[in-house]
């Protein structure tokens, strides 16, 4: 057994609405170990993005346990926190989220700034990181220069600059037609091969198909937990 | 990371050049308008530092009092109630510099086919002290030259200019009235009076010389002024009162009866005008600084659209790894350049209106350095100051709020 990556016990998460407490995440509990690769599901409202929040460190849970790499995220300062998004998890959005001025080699290296590395260093592991994903050829055009799925694999890059352990990624074929999604998600296969823990909301079934396990959520609840065989292409 | 940062707030700046040149105008024109209000202020400054001591410190003018004759009332110095034995008692009190019957008037002086009207001094070596008034060619006159009343002179500038045209004035002999005189030497240039008149128009004699031979005064030996120099300003109060108790005593006069002198401090009133001056200056640098405020407030406004515009920017820097010092600090970087980088031009343009206004004015400017320096201080304050808040709002953004934000 493989030390688990997250471990998440009794998880809750309530929001504080003017109609009284909204409880978006009642009792989860998860353990995703290293190089395991999670399709989550489940309808909007359900609570999965509460959940990527909180296993992202951009939010809290009310109550309950959070272990990254063995770590108490409810203990960690707000600092902590940014340093944990910045070391250990690599985020990938739906809508990409690229910075804009930006060349696309320096939106790679952005997260290398916070981590104090000098210019010539950022640039040169962003530029590994851009042959990775195959797009070292547009390292100095702007970001609206490229397509949809190039400009996923950019956003990727950038999430991997730091070599962090866990990947989370929220509907990132969602902007893309099924073509260029399905080779966004043959990049995530190749990563998880290398190793990488990728946890990946979604709730396109062929998308899903990826994962080698799949969590379903619905109204704050995990109510199936299923490992599959994954899609090994 | 600093560099990093100046970098990104470069970028940030640059993306949207109108904008930021218009928030840096503000600051330019503030900045500009501190520096030129500043150098015109401490140019009037120091004209009137010049001035005064053009006149002499520390200087006291004791002027006779008003005589009644017949019911006609002379007003006052009208009469002669004053004297030289008054003036040789009040320099050998304590704290005097320098005593100086004075008898002047104007005069018809002549030399050769020219003639001028001038003022003429009579008065004694000291005067010369109390004014700070040195001899820049030949010599000055002796207290031996007053006791015999030798026909001796020393000449002003333009007095000289008129009488001798460019000819060396230092022993040549001239005539006021009937009477010849040798020029002894000839003064420093000493320029306008506070009241507007030319200093150098002027003539100093011996006074026994200008009673006897010029004025033909009723009663040799009194005058209507003395000036009166003490050898600090901090003891004026106290020789004030021990002048006054020893005319009055010399004067006869008994207790309740009023002075018949009038004594008044000319360095009081310069102080005043002096005072009148730093605080014009002063004024001068408040209204402008109020620009400067309002340069702030720009920025301040223009941060806060900023922060509002990028707020998605500040969520995915957050989600990779910022910390709320980062976002802080970007801001709060990009504040402080406007402001510096307005500060700079507006330093530039207020030299450069400065010098402007003395070459078409010829208002005496003084551009110094540390107005500089406060300006400069001063603005990157305005841009911390006015910087923070929008930056601290930036910084404290939700980062899953913000990654929402359309």
């Amino acid at each position: 057994m493989q030390a688990p990556v997250i471990l998440i016990e009794d998880l809750y998460k309530s929001y504080h609405t003017s109609a009284g407490d909204f409880p978006a995440l009642k009792a989860a509990s998860l353990n995703i170990v290293s190089g395991e690769f999670v399709a989550v599901m489940g309808p909007s409202g359900s609570g999965k993005s509460t959940f990527m929040n909180i296993l992202g460190c951009l939010d809290k849970p009310s109550t309950g346990n959070y272990f990254l790499e063995g770590r108490s995220v409810a203990d960690l300062g707000k600092d902590e926190l940014a340093l944990l998004r910045n070391r250990t998890i690599g985020f990938v959005f739906q809508g990409f989220n690229l910075l804009p001025r930006m060349s696309i080699l320096e939106n790679v290296a952005l997260p290398l700034i916070y981590c104090g590395l000098e210019r010539e260093e950022r640039l040169q592991r962003a530029r590994e990181l851009l042959s990775k994903v195959g797009l070292d050829r547009y390292a100095d055009s702007m970001p609206n220069k490229i397509s949809g799925g190039q400009q996923q694999r950019v956003a990727i890059a950038r999430a991997l600059v730091n070599h962090p352990s866990l990947i989370l990624a929220d509907e990132p074929t969602g902007n893309l037609d099924s073509k260029t999604g399905e080779e966004i998600m043959a990049l995530f296969d190749e990563l998880n091969r290398e190793g990488i823990t990728i946890v990946l909301v979604t709730h396109e079934e062929d998308i899903a198909r990826h994962a080698k396990r799949q969590v379903r959520f619905l109204d704050g609840r995990i109510i199936s937990d299923e490992l599959t065989q994954g899609l090994e292409s | 990371m600093i560099l990093a940062m100046l970098g990104e707030s470069w970028r940030a700046m640059g993306a949207n050049r109108l904008r930021t040149f218009l928030t840096m105008l503000g600051m330019v024109i503030g900045v500009g308008a501190v520096v030129l209000m500043m150098s015109i202020g401490q140019g009037a400054q120091f004209a009137i530092k010049q001035t005064i001591a053009a006149m002499g410190s520390n200087l006291f003018i004791l002027l006779s009092g008003s005589t009644t004759a017949g019911g006609v009332r002379s007003g006052s110095a009208g009469g002669y109630t004053l004297n030289v034995d008054d003036a040789e008692a009040i320099s050998e009190l304590s704290g005097i510099q320098a005593v100086a019957p004075i008898q002047s008037g104007r005069a018809q002086i002549v030399y050769g086919p020219n003639n001028w009207n001038t003022s003429v001094i009579g008065t004694t070596p000291d005067y010369l002290v109390a004014r700070s008034w040195p001899v820049i060619s030949g010599d000055a006159f002796t207290d031996s030259d007053v006791r015999s009343g030798t026909r001796v002179a020393l000449i002003g500038k333009t007095a000289a200019q008129n009488l001798f045209g460019d000819e060396e004035p230092v022993g040549k002999t001239f005539r006021i009235q009937q009477s010849p005189f040798v020029v002894l030497g000839t003064l420093a240039l000493k320029g306008q009076g506070m009241d507007g008149r030319d200093q150098d128009d002027t003539i100093i004699i011996p006074l026994t010389t200008a009673q006897r031979q010029v004025y033909g005064s009723q009663f040799p030996g009194s005058v209507r002024m003395v000036m009166v120099q003490t050898t600090t300003q901090e003891n004026m109060p106290a020789v004030e009162k021990s002048m006054t108790e020893l005319l009055r005593q010399r004067h006869h006069i008994r207790e309740g009866m009023d002075n018949d002198f009038y004594l008044r401090n000319l360095t009081a009133a310069a102080d005043s005008a002096a005072e009148s001056t730093r605080i014009m200056s002063l004024l001068l640098g408040a209204i402008a600084s109020v620009s400067l405020l309002v340069g702030g407030i720009g920025i301040m406004n223009i941060m806060l659209v900023s922060v509002t515009e990028r707020t998605r920017e500040i969520g995915i820097r957050m989600a990779i790894g910022a910390r709320e010092r980062d976002i802080l600090m970007q801001f709060l970087l990009e504040a402080i350049i406007i402001s510096v980088v307005g500060c700079f031009i507006g330093l530039l343009l207020g030299i450069g209106g400065a010098l402007l206004t003395n070459t078409l004015t010829g208002t005496m400017v003084i551009i110094s350095g540390g107005s500089i320096v406060v300006a400069f201080s001063v603005a990157a304050a305005v841009g911390i100051f006015f910087g923070f808040y929008p930056a601290r709002k930036a910084a404290q953004l939700d980062p899953i709020e913000a990654l929402r934000y359309q």
